[in-house]
């Protein structure tokens, strides 16, 4: 890919380990986005982004310095280098010589068939009018779309002073439709998006369509809906819409940096059972075309399928390189960090539940009075007592067994460790759901889940309604 | 303090808004250019077990570039300011141009007469601070902490950071402007534990200069946060009042300010639209959004387009006096810009507050707190991204915090959520505080009481 050559990188790693020190990298990326927003029935604005550096740093002890440069010419890597090294506060000295091994570049096992940038930007301009079109023919009540589509290229090299020299390159392509309807009761809101690791050919896999159409349904069946009750009730979360549930309620815990520091729920908890029977989960960085999917971590560790939870046992947490280093194991390929101004930390990729064997229809029907989530919002956990929210977009009650009247929204409020034990039954429908950015210490990173129809068999529901 | 605040206040931004010029200079024919121009300077300081974790030293700069012809807008940005990348920037943005459809209200912020207030929130002494000090810093608030009470088991983290930026806008209507600030602040998480129950509590301080700096509050906040939530349990669902110290307060203003954008309005997504001149919100308060008060650390005399920011009341005695806009919203309306383009180098202007301020009612917390008999005091609030919908006004949050009983704290609770709506919340405010506190996002606010939310919970 030639971001950088072999040779100054070695130069680099050799000058930033000049004052002493365990451990120097270098993390270089290079990010072309485009994007094109529609709203109030017009196509507002077309954006380029581009944005290059490299971050470094060195390890001393348990202290890192890191510094970080747009100039990728020797010259500001050095520069960038010695700021790193003076940062970490190394106390030795002498000459230190890096030779970085041949480019690990595992790739993905796929093809991406139209590269967005080589797309007419007529095209995507298009699918944003298509889509508004279509929102707005369901009903009169659509008061409002905005339609985006982005895309973006993201080429990245990892060199490191045990010799490692690891390049990617990874493309995305997004979609959202969001709808606002207006009735008696005031607005209301629906939103569908779609996202891969892929081309411009996510548009043959999803029908825009059928997005704009579910965006517009999403809004307009609120319109209708009655208040969230409050109180604790058994919940089914549908198949594909309710993954983040398991990135809350036990990912973000079992991310061994928090474990460490003390900071975790599961902290110590490696071998026993802290799920229910036949909950298996696992975070999947190799998940092809997948929203998490990458082939190296920003580390430049080969993506991995960890199992976490095996049959309600926990198996392992997840760790970036820093956190294996201490402990003398390998990394797991969760290190991962927004952009080359950011420093890595424990990551998920793609999070999700193994399907069971149950009919979904079997779940609802053997639910007396519940609540169905079919859509998840986001949500967030703190991970020191492992209550987590988090938000429904679209819900219905339970009643004897069937799904009836549509909710409003409102978050939904357990604890971890106590929600992976109730889980009684698990369906055979798996899917994964949308696209998701998960947000760390500031820091954003995509991230995929996904769920079967599954039944928690208590769960506090934020609504008002007695 | 510069004399002329229309004049860059130093050197490096002078150079910034030259930056600027060269970029609008190449504008050719009708076509109307604006050029954005940042670069700023960050430390941070991270430890952890009395070690230093981390040290992050970097710069960064960029440039974002408006053109609009024939009421078309396209935009690009580059992480750089590299000339050969600039240029690339201008070249994409014109191509993007001619992809957005035409819009008579789109285009630039025009001069519009109002005098900037000038403010320079750059105190130099930021720049002397040494590594060593940063990080004496750190470990001093981390110590404090781990001091301060035997159940105190760790903190995730002790951090000292410090920032310096630089901007500069300049475009062909012949707006300029250029600003500099300087900031540095210092956070805490603490980690209690007892038993098999850990909990952990948040301490920040900000401030213009080391000096503005209390970490001895920030520590002792972190730990009174962490240590009182022992032997927390869900509360039983009912209604009740809801006690919100001011940080817990600003959120939900934020809330309300966001709604009350004139872009929001405009596009049929705030519930407040039709509502200028009648009572939103109890009549004990009054909100501005307000650069120009220097108390705030988001005070600014210039907005993202370059307009000089102002004062702006947004509700008075619970009256919804209008909406803020930015240029093109602000024509689209009928109306002014208020100044209230938020932007940065990444991104195109758009309407946002930036400096929300609630007027003190009256009474302490204390006071506050003694008129509650059934309440929940809420000292965090979870998922305001999941169950805050702005547009229809259903909040839903998770809380942890203290119940109130006939005036007094009572037992501490966790796992519970509150909910209601913003335009129910704003006319439920049974209380205004005359406690403001200016908080680290720039809002000022003091500790409001809300009469009737529904507490999910058992």
């Amino acid at each position: 890919m030639g971001m950088i050559d072999a040779s100054v990188l070695e130069r680099v790693l050799a000058s930033a380990l000049r004052t002493g020190g365990d451990f120097a990298e270098v993390f270089a990326e290079d990010r072309r986005s485009s994007s094109a927003l529609l709203d109030d029935g017009r196509v507002e604005e077309l954006t380029s982004g581009r944005d290059r550096g490299a971050g470094i740093r060195v390890v001393v002890g348990d202290t890192t310095g890191f510094a970080h440069t747009a100039d990728l010419s020797e010259a500001g890597l050095l520069a960038a280098a010695e700021a790193a090294a003076a940062a970490a506060r190394g106390g030795g000295g002498g000459v230190r010589t890096v030779a970085l091994g041949p480019v690990i570049a595992p790739g993905r096992g796929f093809d991406i068939e139209i590269a967005p940038i080589e797309v007419p930007k007529a095209r995507k301009v298009a699918l944003l009018t298509q889509a508004d079109e279509t929102a707005r023919s369901v009903a009169g009540a659509i008061s409002q779309v905005s339609v985006n589509y982005s895309d973006s290229l993201r080429r990245i090299l990892v060199a490191n002073s045990d010799g490692l020299l690891a390049e990617d390159e990874t493309v995305r392509t997004f979609f959202a439709v969001s709808c606002v309807a207006t009735g008696d009761t005031g607005l209301q809101t629906g939103r569908e998006t779609v996202g891969h690791t892929i081309g411009f050919e996510l548009f043959d896999r999803y029908d825009i369509d059928d997005l704009a159409r579910r965006a517009a349904d999403r809004a307009l069946t609120k319109l209708a809906a009655r208040p969230a009750p409050s109180g604790q009730m058994p919940v089914v979360i549908g198949s594909g819409g309710g993954g983040v549930l398991f990135h809350e309620a036990c990912g973000h815990g079992l991310e061994a940096d928090l474990v460490s520091k003390g900071a975790s729920v599961f902290a110590g908890r490696v071998g026993q059972q802290v799920a229910s029977r036949g909950v298996t989960v696992v975070d999947d960085g190799t998940m092809a075309r997948e929203w998490g999917n990458i082939a190296i971590d920003d580390e430049g560790h080969p993506a991995q399928r960890n199992v976490l939870i095996e049959d309600g046992i926990l198996t392992d947490y997840m760790w970036d390189q820093l956190r294996a280093r201490s402990e003398g194991r390998p990394s797991s390929g969760n290190g991962r960090r927004q952009s080359y101004q950011h420093l890595p930390m424990v990551r998920m990729t793609n999070t999700y539940l193994l399907a069971g064997t149950e009919e979904p229809e079997d779940i609802i029907a053997s639910t007396e009075r519940g609540v169905y989530v079919k859509h998840l919002g986001g949500g967030q956990v703190n991970t020191a007592t492992g209550d987590f929210v988090f938000g429904m977009t679209e819900a219905y009650l339970i009643e004897n067994g069937e799904v009836t009247e549509p909710l409003r929204e409102g978050n939904l409020i357990g604890n971890g460790p106590e929600v992976l034990q109730r889980i009684d039954a698990l369906g055979n429908d798996f899917a994964m759901g949308p696209p998701g950015t998960c947000g760390k210490d500031g820091q954003g990173v995509p991230v995929g889940d996904g769920v079967p129809t599954l039944r928690v068999t208590s769960l506090t529901i934020g609504g008002t309604a007695a | 303090m510069t004399a002329d605040p229309h004049e860059p206040p130093d050197d490096l931004c002078a150079e910034l808004l030259g930056i600027a010029r060269g970029v609008v200079a190449r504008a050719t024919g009708g076509e109307a250019i604006e050029a954005f121009v940042s670069r700023g300077e960050y430390t941070a300081v991270r430890v952890h077990g009395g070690e230093v974790e981390s040290f992050t030293s970097a710069s960064s700069a960029g440039v974002g570039v408006r053109v609009v012809r024939d009421h078309r807008q396209g935009f690009a940005w580059a992480g750089s300011l590299d000339p050969e990348v600039v240029a690339d920037a201008l070249a994409e943005a014109r191509d993007n141009a001619t992809f957005a459809e035409p819009d008579q209200w789109v285009g630039l912020a025009e001069p519009d007469g109002v005098a900037p207030v000038p403010f320079d929130a750059f105190d130099e002494s930021i720049r002397s601070i040494t590594g060593e000090r940063r990080i004496e810093l750190a470990l001093e608030l981390e110590r404090m902490v781990r001091a301060a009470d035997r159940r105190i088991s760790g903190v995730r983290s002790a951090s000292f950071s410090d920032s310096i930026g630089r901007f500069a806008v300049s475009s062909t209507t012949g707006v300029a402007g250029s600003g500099r600030g300087a900031w540095c602040s210092m956070g805490v998480l603490a980690l209690a534990t007892d038993g098999d129950e850990t909990y952990t509590g948040a301490g920040s301080t900000v401030g213009f200069a080391p000096a503005d700096l209390d970490p001895t509050d920030a520590a002792e906040d972190a730990v009174r946060r962490a240590t009182r939530l022992f032997g927390a349990r869900p509360a039983r669902s009912r209604r009740l009042a809801v006690l919100l110290e001011p940080r817990q307060a600003a959120i939900i203003m934020g809330i309300l300010g966001s709604s009350l954008s004139g872009e929001r309005v405009l596009k049929g997504r705030s519930p407040f639209a039709d509502r200028v001149g009648e009572p939103i919100a109890a009549a004990a308060l009054t909100l501005v959004d307000d650069p120009t008060d220097h108390r705030s650390f988001a005070a600014d005399t210039f907005d993202g387009e370059g307009l000089a920011c102002r004062r702006n009341p947004l509700v008075v005695d619970g009256v919804l006096q209008g909406f803020l806009y930015d240029s093109a919203t602000g024509r689209r309306a009928g109306r002014a810009s208020t100044g209230s383009a938020v932007r940065s180098v990444s991104s195109t202007p758009s309407v946002g507050c930036q400096a929300l301020a609630v007027h003190p009612g009256s009474g302490t917390f204390d006071d506050l707190l003694g008129t509650i008999d059934d309440g929940i005091y809420v000292q965090s609030m979870t998922g305001l991204h999941s169950g805050v919908n702005a547009v229809s006004g259903d909040i839903s949050v998770g809380v942890e915090g203290l119940m109130i009983r006939d005036g007094r704290l009572a037992e501490p609770v966790r796992e519970v959520t509150i909910a209601s709506s913003l335009q129910r919340m704003l006319l439920d405010i049974t209380a205004v505080g005359a406690d403001v506190e200016w908080l680290p996002g720039g809002t000022g606010c003091p500790t409001l009481v809300i009469g009737d939310v529904a507490l999910s919970g058992t």
